[in-house]
């Protein structure tokens, strides 16, 4: 059967259920396009077997009727997942070779509802990034291309190769994670579906950690129907992770009615930036009309800190960094810098870290170190942290009011071109995340989904930022929007 | 209960070449909590385990691994704040402390800097009977252990071993109120005998399971007190800490040898530099570690990975409702009830152990101060003697009690009575059988008495002219009395009757 890859979740699913086709068929649909597609550099570590053994015991499932709705569907894992006796190394040389002795609860929860994993994806280096350019692997490149220009565009950061396996068909879906928008700028950039739910939704427990107060994983896929049916199969409460919520994980699939007739959707003016593209205004305002036409009230709303949120995420997530990466010292597993006659422990953890670790990495460690120093930490880290509970009060100030989701533009832009950026001022980098840290640093769910082209061709996403552990309200809102949208648009393939 | 006061004790004065100086001690004691696993994991604390055996993925700082809080850890932390009459914090937060070192493999310390589990409470330390010293505590935190780091084993390699990696610590933190080396050993005893009495920390120095810093600094009589009106620090003098002492005897001897550094110093018109130091116990000195500028620059901050620590108050009571009878406690009991000397109540309250086997004693013969006599005196010497612990005693309580039961019927005299407990000592078996069989009864019938007393006196007459001169002699008689009816006459009678017959 041909174009098996190019299905949604939800359409494998009643498929397999049906009969029409098997889990294997799909796994090899989707094996074999992996394969094809080594010049978008989406996938890492290519696990067939695993995947064809997985799909087995999949179709051997359906066939006894016990088919969960994740049964038999191929999905691609960030390498940021720790998956047990797989490779997984967080794009970084220090973890080179690193093979652990178990599964991230995540996956697991994926893998007992039957899904299959074809493989690990590129991704930033520990997730630090915004166009995939930092990863030891190279970067994933983005499948879209402006109009008739093939100049490669990024995929977004850090959940790049997540990005671009989905929307070129490598896989149905993938697992993303998000400390500052990896999984909502890098969705928006290619045209897929991306949630990032409430903090503490999905376990932690097994993901390479970069910042642990704002890392969530979350799915990356076709739809929204589709982030509904994977998110609910990710996440439930797991006691090995202490910031994971014990509170029950609702269908969020039958929660997407598409009506959304009185909600409140609030429209943040401190979104509105200077000197952003005419386009992306204009996605935003007719984003605002098709939610209107669906019969939601559009409410103008102020989140007054928005602006400290960058600085402050940029204060805090390397501020974690820098002690979550201390464990990568040479001295258990991954790289070890090889040591000259005479050299110590301190030559050791030098050697090793400055070799391990990429520049991104590095600069992101010291600034954290910095601001965690003797004499600095009030100055900033104490400040950054008030103005975290700032930002979180001005969006239950606003939710208090009764507004049920937010929307906002999901990008300043839309995917710009590799190597376009990379030798910018780190901070122009650090602008792409304007939009989404606000999301992490409050705790809230926040989706990105597809909602236009612009003028060059390429994908442009808004983004809904709900109540915390209301993603079954945030995913219908998106659904709604994803319906009045149309948006089908695919990359062509060129690769 | 009996309420005891106490006289505060002096504080140690250490004479210089130039003028008398005085010491300001605090502790901070590392006490590692009795708890079968981890402070952040499910892995073994067993001790003497093979290398990195009780390791779990967390202690060994696998990516992607998280610290889950171990809540009898918790309860533990909280049953020692109980203990010490501290405030319990129903709202604590855990904070990583950020260094390299490679038995620190997550590269931090979970450990509570801004809201530790226990706020303030006291220690009220012993030092002699009637004066004791008031300490005290400012905070206790729960904290992980490092593992173990071995540079000697290879001559190119360094070894690690992670089996104590996040091993839970409780830091008691004492306020600057000890005054002398024998009172900083004194502290950490009665801190040590309090702890063990809760259960919470089995006080095993030689193991490392409880360990101390010791910051000291001297200053001038009168300064000490000047302090206590304001708590202000700057009117004593400069302190050093030495780190991880883990025996009584090398606490005194650093501190005795660090004052006197420090007093050599400013006699000599120097200046005392903060820094860390180190007790050598081979040379008997202390060295200098790192100074105040080398310190580590920790860089704590709350640790993501764990919510605040939230207890219930409900919980606490549980606790202070079960909690054991403390040391204070039962030696005011002691005291109160059997009418034992605060010296015998200390002796027989240093442990739970001995505690025990004396009110069994008791229970058994109904006679605290025969007791505490015959335990203290006779058992705990023997048991010396032996090389054995109260709990190895050959010797029950019920044997014991059984003993003394003899004594206080007047069926054996003392000094049998020591014979007797030598036999069951050695031998085992029913006192009072032992005494039947072995025909040891005392001997109280005067008149067999009388009838060997008559025989010496008409044996000796000599003897008896010097001794109506010289009265002391009396006890010659006694003596050939007592030899004559093999040490069963019962002595009270025999000296009665010699004192009637010789006319003194």
């Amino acid at each position: 059967m041909a174009d098996l890859n190019q299905l949604t979740i939800a359409e494998a699913r009643d498929k397999l259920r049906a009969g029409e086709v098997t889990s294997a068929e799909l796994t090899e649909a989707c094996l074999q396009a992996v394969e094809g597609a080594g010049a978008l550099n989406a996938f890492v570590h290519n696990t067939p077997e695993i995947a064809r053994e997985q799909a087995k015991a999949a179709d051997a499932r359906i066939a006894k009727g016990d088919a969960p709705a994740m049964c038999g569907i191929p999905l691609g894992i960030k390498d940021l997942f720790c998956t047990k006796h797989v490779p997984s190394q967080a794009a970084s040389k220090i973890l080179d070779g690193f093979k652990p002795e178990y599964e991230s609860t995540v996956t697991q929860n994926l893998f007992d509802a039957g899904a299959v994993m074809l493989g690990k994806l590129n991704m930033d280096e520990f997730a630090m990034g915004s166009s995939n350019e930092t990863s030891v692997y190279g970067n994933a490149v983005n499948p879209w291309r402006r109009g008739n220009d093939d100049t490669p565009l990024t995929p977004g950061g850090s959940s790049g190769g997540s990005a671009a396996a989905v929307a070129a068909d490598l896989c149905l879906a993938a697992t993303g994670t998000d400390t500052g928008g990896s999984i909502r700028q890098p969705a928006a950039f290619v045209g897929i579906t991306g949630i990032k739910p409430t903090y503490g939704r999905c376990s932690r427990w097994g993901i390479v950690a970069f910042a642990s107060s704002l890392d969530q994983a979350g799915p990356m896929t076709k739809d929204v129907r589709d982030a509904a049916i994977m998110l609910e199969a990710m996440c439930g409460h797991d006691p090995k992770d202490s910031t994971s919520a014990d509170i029950p994980v609702p269908d969020f699939e039958a929660m997407l009615t598409g009506d959304i007739k009185g909600k409140k959707i609030g429209v943040p003016k401190e979104y509105r930036m200077e000197g952003m593209p005419a386009e992306i205004e204009k996605l935003w305002a007719d984003g605002t009309e098709m939610l209107k036409a669906a019969g939601a009230e559009i409410v103008d709303i102020s989140l007054p800190h928005t602006k400290y949120a960058l600085p402050a995420y940029y204060v805090i997530a390397p501020a974690e960094a820098s002690s979550n990466l201390a464990r990568y010292d040479g001295v258990r597993y991954g790289h070890r810098a090889k040591l000259a006659q005479g050299d110590g422990i301190t030559e050791m953890y030098e050697k090793t870290r400055a070799e391990g670790f990429g520049h991104e990495v590095q600069r992101r460690v010291m600034v954290g170190t910095y601001v965690l120093s003797a004499g600095f930490y009030d100055a900033y880290y104490n400040r950054a942290r008030k103005v975290r509970t700032l930002i979180k009060r001005d969006f239950e100030d606003v939710f208090a009011q009764g507004i049920d989701a937010i929307l906002t533009p999901a990008t300043p832009s839309a995917a710009f071109g590799l190597g376009e950026m990379s030798e910018a001022d780190p901070v122009a980098m650090y602008l792409n995340d304007v939009f989404t840290v606000t999301v992490n640093l409050a705790g809230l769910p926040g989706i990105s989904v597809p909602a236009g082209l612009d003028k060059q061709g390429l994908p442009l996403g808004l983004q809904l930022i709900g109540r915390p552990w209301e993603e079954g309200d945030l995913l219908n809102c998106a659904y709604a929007l994803e319906q009045a949208s149309g948006f089908v648009a695919k990359p062509g393939k060129w690769w | 209960m009996l309420d005891l006061t106490y006289e505060t004790p002096k504080p140690k004065v250490i004479a210089g070449a130039k003028h008398d100086w005085e010491l300001v001690i605090g502790m901070e004691v590392h006490a590692q909590v009795s708890s079968k696993a981890k402070l952040f994991s499910g892995a073994s604390t067993q001790f003497g385990a093979e290398p990195n055996s009780n390791v779990a993925f967390v202690d060994a700082a696998m990516p992607g691994m998280l610290p889950v809080i171990n809540e009898f850890c918790v309860e533990q932390a909280v049953r020692t704040g109980l203990g010490l009459k501290a405030e319990i914090h129903l709202k604590s937060a855990f904070d990583r402390k950020n260094y390299f070192y490679p038995d620190l493999p997550q590269g931090y310390q979970i450990s509570q800097l801004y809201e530790p589990i226990v706020g303030e409470g006291e220690i009220l330390v012993d030092m002699g009977p009637g004066v004791a010293r008031k300490v005290r505590i400012e905070r206790i935190h729960l904290e992980q252990d490092a593992g173990k780091s071995i540079h000697d084993m290879d001559p190119h390699m360094s070894f690690v071993d992670l089996n104590r990696t996040g091993v839970a610590l409780m830091e008691i933190v004492s306020r600057p109120d000890i005054r002398g080396p024998e009172e900083a050993a004194a502290y950490v005893t009665k801190l040590r005998q309090i702890l063990r009495y809760l259960g919470t920390c089995d006080g095993n120095m030689q193991n490392g399971n409880l360990r101390a810093d010791v910051n000291v600094s001297v200053c001038r009589p009168g300064d000490y007190e000047r302090y206590q009106e304001t708590q202000d620090f700057g009117h004593l003098g400069t302190r050093c800490e030495i780190k991880n002492m883990n025996s009584m005897r090398f606490i005194q001897a650093a501190i005795e040898y660090e004052a006197r550094r420090q007093i050599k110093i400013l006699e000599e018109g120097g200046e005392v530099v903060q820094e860390t130091r180190l007790y050598d116990p081979d040379k008997g000195e202390t060295r200098s570690m790192r100074s105040k500028e080398e310190a580590h620059d920790y860089r704590y901050f709350p640790c993501p990975d764990l919510l605040p620590l939230e207890i219930e108050q409900a919980w606490v009571d549980d606790i202070a409702a079960n909690l054991p009878e403390l040391p204070d406690e039962k030696k005011a009991r002691f005291m109160g009830d059997y009418g034992l000397t605060e010296y015998d109540a200390s002796v027989l309250t240093a442990d739970t152990t001995s505690a025990g086997y004396f009110e069994q004693v008791v229970a058994a013969c109904d006679d605290g101060k025969l007791a505490a006599n015959w335990v203290i005196n006779e058992l705990f010497g023997r048991l010396k003697t032996d090389e054995k612990d109260i709990s190895e005693s050959p010797l029950s309580p019920a044997q014991l009690g059984g003993i003394i039961e003899l004594i206080k019927s007047d069926t054996i005299s003392g000094k049998i009575a020591k014979d007797l407990f030598e036999i069951v000592y050695t031998e085992g078996g029913d006192p009072a059988q032992i005494v039947e069989e072995r025909g040891m009864k005392q001997v109280t019938d005067t008149g067999a008495i009388e009838a060997a007393l008559d025989q010496i006196i008409a044996d000796n007459p000599a003897q008896v002219e010097k001794a109506k001169v010289n009265p002391k002699l009396a006890g010659w008689f006694v003596g050939q009395v007592m030899k004559a009816t093999g040490g069963k006459a019962n002595p009270k009678a025999v000296n009665d009757l010699v004192q009637a017959k010789l006319g003194l």
